[in-house]
């Protein structure tokens, strides 16, 4: 069984899908005895999402004016 | 191609004209600038056409990634995608790749455009932030006692601007594979096809820098007064 301080260091590649089937193993193995690691993978699936939702940057039209231009002198 | 001392390429700042670039292109790719022949007019105005059509597509996605990679310098590192976009643009093949094609070129030039401001790049230690975890940073201090969602009232906090804040407080080698995996929706094999770097070295970045953004934004709320207890 893992600690909690080695299951914290993968639990953002666990949400991600990013480690094999073997360790991932290892990791539910601990998740299914640890409340709180049950938590942090909660809580990086929202901040994961979170990040995404603050993905969007709007073009402010006077910026979209400008690079248009600039695109039209090329 | 003009090269800095650290091998980066020249950037004029705050320059909406960036006249520097635009001389350094015209001396590379002078007949890109001059009067096409006759025998090639045609083929240049619709290749011209082409690419404006496409970078006009991808404008508001290329400034959003700059925004998020160079903040205030967004719209001058955009213009100098377009530039060289427009210089390759022959060169690219398959024209259903351009939108990830202009997107690697942009991204390119906010690297060079990082490198080119921090001669002195920023140097952080890793091994505390290592073992931070901004959940159970959270649980312990429990900085809002009332509240029955205190992980989720914690994100809240942050507008648009505080996460672009943070951001950009992070070194440019955790920023930019951060950024265009988890907001941009790139591939993990992208970023490292796009940065020059091993898979590896991309995904122990991404690591680190998902742990260094957890700390910064801790520190971001309790500096600015988000938190209404504030601890240290």
């Amino acid at each position: 069984m893992i600690s909690c301080s080695q299951a914290t260091k993968q639990l953002w590649d666990y949400v991600e899908g990013a480690v094999d089937g073997a360790q991932r193993r290892v990791i539910e193995e601990h998740l299914s005895v640890c409340r709180r690691c049950c938590g942090e993978v909660e809580f990086a699936e929202e901040l994961r999402g979170f990040l995404a939702a603050h993905g969007d940057t709007d073009l402010p039209e006077e910026v979209k004016v400008r690079l248009t231009s600039f695109l039209d002198e090329l | 191609m003009v090269q800095t001392e650290d091998g980066s390429t020249p950037i004029a700042s705050g320059s909406r004209c960036n006249n520097s670039v635009i001389d350094d292109v015209y001396k590379d790719t002078g007949s890109l600038f001059e009067e096409p022949s006759a025998m090639t007019t045609g083929t240049y105005v619709d290749e011209k056409e082409r690419f404006r059509t496409l970078a006009t597509l991808q404008l508001p996605r290329l400034y959003a990634i700059s925004r998020r990679l160079v903040g205030d310098d967004a719209e001058d590192a955009v213009q100098d995608c377009l530039l060289r976009a427009f210089r390759k643009f022959s060169q690219l093949e398959d024209e259903s790749a351009g939108p990830a094609w202009i997107a690697s070129i942009l991204i390119n030039v906010c690297r060079d455009r990082g490198r080119y401001k921090a001669r002195h790049p920023e140097e952080v230690s890793l091994d505390d932030v290592e073992e931070f975890s901004l959940y159970r940073t959270i649980a312990d201090e429990d900085p809002f006692p009332y509240s029955d969602s205190l992980h989720l009232d914690f994100l809240h906090q942050f507008t648009r601007e505080d996460v672009h804040h943070v951001l950009l407080s992070l070194p440019e080698i955790y920023r930019v594979p951060l950024v265009l995996v988890h907001m941009d929706g790139f591939a993990t094999k992208e970023v490292a096809r796009i940065i020059e770097a091993p898979l590896g070295t991309v995904l122990a970045r991404l690591h680190r820098g998902r742990k260094l953004f957890e700390r910064k934004m801790w520190d971001y709320a309790g500096e600015s007064g988000m938190l209404k207890e504030v601890v240290s």
